[in-house]
C-alpha cells in the first residue's frame, strides 16, 4: 500500500518537475537579447501603438514595457531590484524622487544628443544620468458646476483654500503616498517657507481639508466635478489632481462634452518634471540609449500629450487642439530644487502626517 | 466515513487509541516515505516562501554583512508603530466577534433549515471571498460612502471609520463561519438536543450544553480563521479606511513602497510573521483538543423545513443580513457596470474588447485569458504541492513534532504580507538558474502559494478517512499498485480534488497583493486590470473597471457553483476547507 502512494507522489512530483523545467525554460529568452529593449516604467505611461512601431522599425529593437504601479512604487522598486534590474530604461522619476533614484545608483550617465533641444529648465542633473522628458503641473482642480451653482468664486491660492468660503470642499491625497499629494505638500512648502508651512496646514485641517490615500480615490471617488466621481457621489468640489485633468475629462467622456466640467486653480501649482535615465546594469546599453533618444524624439513629444497628459519639453513640439482648448496653461507654478526636496522631504512628511492625519 | 474537515482531520491524527505497534524497521521506512512526500512541498516552500521572504527581511536588516537587530526596538518603541500595532489587534478582535454574530444564524439557518433556494444562497455567501479587495472597496465605497446608499437614505455615512473596515471583513469572512461551523452542525444528531430537552432542560439549557460545546470547537477554529485574515487585512483597510488607519500589513506595504524605509518593513514583517504562527500555534492546538465522540449523521437528515415563528424569522433575518451585506454591494457595482453616459447599455463592456484603450497595450478583455491561464498554472501547481502535503501528513506512523511543524508551515502564507512576498520574489529570483523574474510561472507561484493552504486543508480530511483495507484487498487480489492508485484511491480521492481545485482556482483568480508586483504589464490578470483602470481619470476607464469586476466576479461565482454542485455527499468533508480569503 505505500508503494501505491509512492507512486502517486511519483506522478505528482514528475508533473512538477515539468512545470520547473518548463519556467526554466521560459526565463532563458527574456534576458540577455539585444534585440529587445526593456523599459521600466509606472503605470500611468502611455505611447500610441504606431509611434512605438516606428521607433520599433527604425531602430531595429523591439520594446518590452514593464509597468508597476504608480510613480513612487515604480521608483522604490526599481532601487529595490538595481544591482539586477528588470530592464534597461527606467522612465517617470519625478523632481521630488530624483535624488533618492541619483543617490540610490540608479542610473548611468549618458548624453543625449537630442539634449540640447529640451527645455534648459527642466534639465536637472548636470552629469546626465536622467533625461527630462516632460513635465506635468499639479494643482487644485474645482468643479464649474458647483461654483456656477452657487454663485462663489472658485478658489485661486494657497490663501482662499484656507478661506471660511471653502470651508470642507478641499480633498488632497496623502503627502506620504502620492505624487501629487506630495507635490502639494511641496508647493505650500515653497509658498509659506520651511516653517510655515505647518501653520498653513493647521489652517487647512481646520477649515476641513479631507485626505484619502490615493488620486485615484480622490480624484474618481471623492470629487464631484469628474465623471466617476459625479457617478460614485462626490461631494468635494476641490480636488488636488493635475493641471491636465479638464481635458482629460473631455477626451475620455462619451460623448465628448463641448467645455470641460472642470477647472484648475492656478496659483496652487507645483511644476512636477519627469526623467528617463539609462539603468545602471542594463544588459542592452545601445538600445536604452536609442530608447532615451526616443523619448526626446518629435514623434514621442506630441505623442505624449493625449497619452499622458503631460507637457512635452521639446522646443517647437506640438501640442494637440484639445489639450490646449480645454487646459490651462500654468504661467508661474511653484518649484523646489530636488536637493532640498532630497534633504526634507522624509521630515516634512513625517511631521505632515501626524499634524493633518492622526 | 462521514467526517467534517475541522472535526476528522485532527482527531485521526492524534487519535484516542495509540497506535498500533509496528516493527521498528518498517516505522524506520514508514518515516522515509514520509519524508519523502515531504519532500517536494518542503523545497517549494523553501524557495518560493521562505528564500524570498529572507531575502527581502535580509535586505532590510543586514548591514554590512551584519545583522541590525538593534532596529528591532528603535522600531517597536516609534509610537506610530506602536499605535498600528494596537489598532491592527482591536480591528481583528472586533472584525472576528462581529463575523461571528452576523455569521453564525447563517450557519443555524444553512446546516438545519430546508428551505428551496438553499444551494444558491449558499454559493452566494462564498462570492465575496474571492473578489478582489480592489473590487469590494469599491462597492463597500458606493454604499456606506458619500452620496451612497445609506447617505441617500439617512444621511449617514461611514466610510474612512473604523465601522467600514469592520462591515467588510464581515463581506469577506461570513462564508469562513457559514462553512466551517455550518458544515459541522449541519452534521450533529439533533436528537442529542431533543433528548436533553426531553429530560426536561430548557431550550437554552439544552443548546448550551448539548449543541454550544459540540460546536465549540469549529466556532473557535472559525473565529481564529477571522482573526488571521482581518489581522493581515490590506486592501480593505486602504480603500475604506482611509490614510488615517493601518494595520500592519498596511504598514509595511507603505513603509517598502512609499516610504522606502526598509529596516522598519522589515522588523514589521517579523512581527506579523511571529504573530501569524501564534495565531496558527493556537488554532492548531485548539484542533488537537477537540473531542473525537460527537455523532456525525448525513447533512441532509438534519436539515428540516422552518418551523414557528422563530425559525421563520431567524431565516427572516439571515436572509435580510446577506441581502443588506452581501449582495447589495455587490448589486451597486453590477448597476454601475451598466449605467453608461448614454443611458443603461453594454457601452462599458464593448469598450473592454478595443485595445485603442491608453491604459493597456492589449485589449482589457484580454485579462480574462490571462487570469484564467494563471489561474489554471496556479492550481496545478498547488495542486501538486498540496496533495503530496496531505499524503505526507496522513502517512501512518507517529505524528511527531515535525510533521506538525510541516502542517503549521503551509498555512503560514496566508498570514505573511503579500508585498513582502512580492517584493522577496523580485529581489530573490533573480539569478540563473531561478531568473524567475521575466517568466510568466511568476504569477502562478505566488498565487499558488495561497492556494496550497485550502488544498492541504481539503485533501487532508479525505486521505485520511481512505480506508487502507479496500487497497490491500486489491493489492492480494492481484492489481498493479498503478491499477490500484487508479481504480480505488483516485475514485476515492477524486470529488475532493476537484473541490480542492475549485478553491485553489478561485482563491488564484482573486489575488491582487504579490500579483500586482510581478505580473507583467502586457498581461495584467483581471484584479489589476481592475485596479489600473480605476487609477485613470475619465468615466469610460471607471466604467471598464467596473465591467471588468463583474465579469471577474461571474467568473468566480460560476466556480463556486460548479464547486457546489461537486459538494461531497459528507458535506463537510470538503466543503469546509479552513477557508480562501479575499485578501492576498
Amino acid at each position: 500500500m505505500s508503494t501505491t502512494k509512492n507512486c502517486l507522489a511519483a506522478v505528482l512530483a514528475a508533473g512538477l518537475g515539468l512545470g520547473t523545467l518548463t519556467a526554466c525554460g521560459d526565463s532563458g529568452d527574456s534576458g540577455g537579447d539585444s534585440e529587445n529593449v526593456t523599459l521600466v516604467t509606472h503605470s500611468s505611461f502611455a505611447v500610441s501603438k504606431d509611434v512605438l512601431r516606428e521607433f520599433e522599425r527604425t531602430s531595429g529593437y523591439k520594446v518590452r514595457v514593464l509597468k508597476d504601479g504608480d510613480a513612487g512604487r515604480a521608483v522604490n522598486k526599481a532601487l529595490l531590484t538595481k544591482d539586477n534590474p528588470q530592464g534597461d530604461v527606467f522612465f517617470g522619476v519625478d523632481n521630488t524622487l530624483l535624488s533618492r533614484a541619483l543617490d540610490g545608483g540608479l542610473f548611468q550617465p549618458y548624453k543625449s544628443p537630442a539634449l540640447s533641444s529640451l527645455d534648459a529648465d527642466t534639465r536637472l542633473d548636470p552629469k546626465h544620468r536622467v533625461t527630462p522628458v516632460d513635465t506635468g503641473d499639479i494643482c487644485v482642480n474645482y468643479d464649474k458646476k458647483f461654483f456656477s451653482e452657487r454663485k462663489l468664486e472658485p478658489p485661486k491660492s494657497f490663501a482662499d483654500l484656507a478661506k471660511p468660503a471653502y470651508k470642507d470642499l478641499l480633498v488632497t491625497e496623502n503627502a506620504g503616498s502620492s505624487s501629487p499629494g506630495l507635490g502639494f505638500l511641496l508647493a505650500s512648502a515653497a509658498e509659506y517657507g520651511d516653517q510655515g508651512w505647518q501653520g498653513y496646514w493647521k489652517k487647512l485641517k481646520a477649515n476641513g481639508i479631507k485626505v484619502v490615500d490615493g488620486w485615484d480615490q480622490a480624484y474618481n471617488e471623492e470629487f464631484s466635478g469628474s465623471a466617476g466621481g459625479r457617478k460614485a457621489g462626490g461631494e468635494r468640489p476641490l480636488v488636488v489632481s493635475y493641471a491636465s485633468s479638464p481635458p482629460a475629462e473631455v477626451v475620455f467622456a462619451d460623448p465628448r462634452p463641448k467645455t470641460a466640467p472642470t477647472g484648475v486653480a492656478t496659483r496652487t501649482c507645483f511644476r512636477q518634471i519627469e526623467f528617463a535615465g539609462l539603468l545602471a546594469g542594463a544588459r542592452n546599453t545601445e538600445g536604452g540609449k536609442a530608447l532615451v533618444d526616443f523619448f526626446a524624439s518629435k514623434a514621442f513629444q506630441e505623442d505624449m500629450p493625449l497619452n499622458m497628459f503631460v507637457n512635452p519639453v521639446r522646443a517647437g513640439a506640438k501640442v494637440p487642439a484639445v489639450f490646449t482648448e480645454h487646459g490651462t496653461a500654468v504661467r508661474d507654478p511653484h518649484t523646489m530644487a530636488p536637493g532640498k526636496i532630497a534633504e526634507k522631504r522624509d521630515d516634512w512628511v513625517k511631521s505632515w502626517t501626524s499634524l493633518v492625519l492622526k | 466515513m462521514t467526517s467534517t474537515d475541522v472535526t476528522s482531520t485532527d482527531v485521526t491524527r492524534t487519535g484516542a487509541t495509540a497506535p498500533p505497534r509496528v516493527p521498528r524497521r518498517r516505522q524506520r521506512r514508514r518515516s522515509a516515505a514520509r519524508l519523502g512526500l515531504m519532500a517536494v512541498p518542503a523545497v517549494f516552500f523553501a524557495l518560493f516562501f521562505a528564500y524570498p521572504v529572507a531575502a527581502i527581511v535580509g535586505r532590510g536588516l543586514r548591514d554590512g554583512g551584519h545583522w541590525q537587530f538593534g532596529r528591532l526596538t528603535e522600531v517597536l518603541g516609534d509610537a506610530g508603530i506602536r499605535q498600528v500595532l494596537w489598532f491592527t489587534t482591536w480591528q481583528a478582535l472586533a472584525s472576528t466577534a462581529l463575523t461571528l454574530l452576523i455569521a453564525l444564524p447563517g450557519a443555524y439557518v444553512l446546516a438545519r433549515l430546508d428551505f428551496p433556494g438553499k444551494s444558491l444562497l449558499r454559493a452566494l455567501v462564498t462570492v465575496p471571498f474571492v473578489l478582489p479587495t480592489v473590487v469590494a472597496g469599491t462597492a463597500f465605497l458606493a454604499l456606506l460612502g458619500r452620496g451612497g446608499l445609506l447617505d441617500d437614505l439617512w444621511g449617514v455615512r461611514l466610510d474612512t471609520t473604523v465601522w467600514a473596515i469592520l462591515l467588510a471583513h464581515v463581506f469577506f469572512n461570513y462564508a469562513v463561519v457559514v462553512r466551517t461551523v455550518g458544515g459541522l452542525w449541519s452534521q450533529l444528531d439533533p436528537r442529542q438536543e431533543e433528548a436533553a430537552r426531553m429530560l426536561g432542560a430548557s431550550r437554552a439549557a439544552a443548546w448550551r450544553t448539548v449543541t454550544l460545546p459540540a460546536l465549540g470547537p469549529a466556532v473557535a477554529a472559525a473565529a481564529l480563521m477571522v482573526f488571521l485574515f482581518t489581522f493581515t487585512s490590506f486592501g480593505v483597510v486602504t480603500i475604506l479606511g482611509g490614510p488615517a488607519y493601518a494595520t500592519l500589513e498596511v504598514e509595511i506595504y507603505r513603509q517598502t513602497a512609499d516610504v522606502f524605509d526598509l529596516p522598519t518593513a522589515a522588523v514589521l514583517t517579523l512581527v506579523q510573521l511571529t504573530a501569524v504562527a501564534l495565531i496558527l500555534a493556537v488554532h492548531a492546538w485548539t484542533v488537537r483538543r477537540r473531542e473525537s465522540t460527537l455523532r456525525l449523521l448525513a447533512p441532509e437528515s438534519t436539515a428540516r423545513a422552518p418551523r414557528g415563528a422563530g425559525q421563520w424569522a431567524l431565516l427572516a433575518g439571515v436572509l435580510l443580513s446577506v441581502l443588506l451585506l452581501l449582495l447589495l454591494p455587490l448589486a451597486v457595482l453590477v448597476q454601475r457596470s451598466f449605467d453608461t453616459a448614454a443611458g443603461y447599455g453594454l457601452g462599458y463592456y464593448r469598450a473592454l474588447t478595443s485595445a485603442d484603450s491608453n491604459v493597456f497595450l492589449v485589449p482589457p478583455i484580454d485579462a480574462v485569458g490571462n487570469s484564467l491561464t494563471y489561474a489554471l498554472a496556479a492550481t496545478g501547481i498547488a495542486l501538486v504541492i498540496g496533495t503530496l502535503a496531505a499524503a505526507a501528513l496522513t502517512r501512518p506512523g507517529r505524528a511527531g513534532r515535525l510533521v506538525r511543524g510541516f502542517d503549521a508551515l503551509l498555512m503560514l502564507p496566508l498570514g505573511v504580507s503579500a508585498v513582502t512576498v512580492g517584493f522577496g520574489f523580485l529581489i530573490s529570483l533573480d539569478e540563473p538558474p531561478l531568473d524567475l523574474r521575466a517568466s510568466w510561472i511568476l504569477v502562478p507561484l505566488a498565487q499558488a502559494l495561497v492556494g496550497v493552504p485550502f488544498v492541504v486543508r481539503t485533501m487532508l480530511p479525505v486521505l485520511r478517512a481512505l480506508d487502507t483495507r479496500l487497497r490491500e484487498a486489491a493489492a492480494v487480489l492481484g492489481a498493479s499498485p498503478l491499477r490500484v492508485w487508479r481504480e480505488v484511491d483516485l475514485p476515492l480521492v477524486r470529488r475532493a480534488l476537484l473541490v480542492a481545485a475549485g478553491f485553489a482556482f478561485a482563491v488564484s483568480l482573486g489575488e491582487f497583493g504579490a500579483t500586482v508586483f510581478i505580473a507583467r504589464p502586457d498581461n495584467p490578470t483581471l484584479p489589476v486590470a481592475v485596479a489600473r483602470l480605476l487609477g485613470r481619470a475619465g468615466e469610460l476607464n471607471y466604467g471598464q473597471a467596473m465591467a471588468l469586476s463583474v465579469i471577474l466576479m461571474a467568473v468566480c461565482t460560476l466556480s463556486l457553483l460548479l464547486l457546489e454542485r461537486l459538494r461531497p455527499r459528507t458535506g463537510g468533508a470538503a466543503g469546509g476547507p479552513a477557508a480562501p480569503t479575499g485578501e492576498m
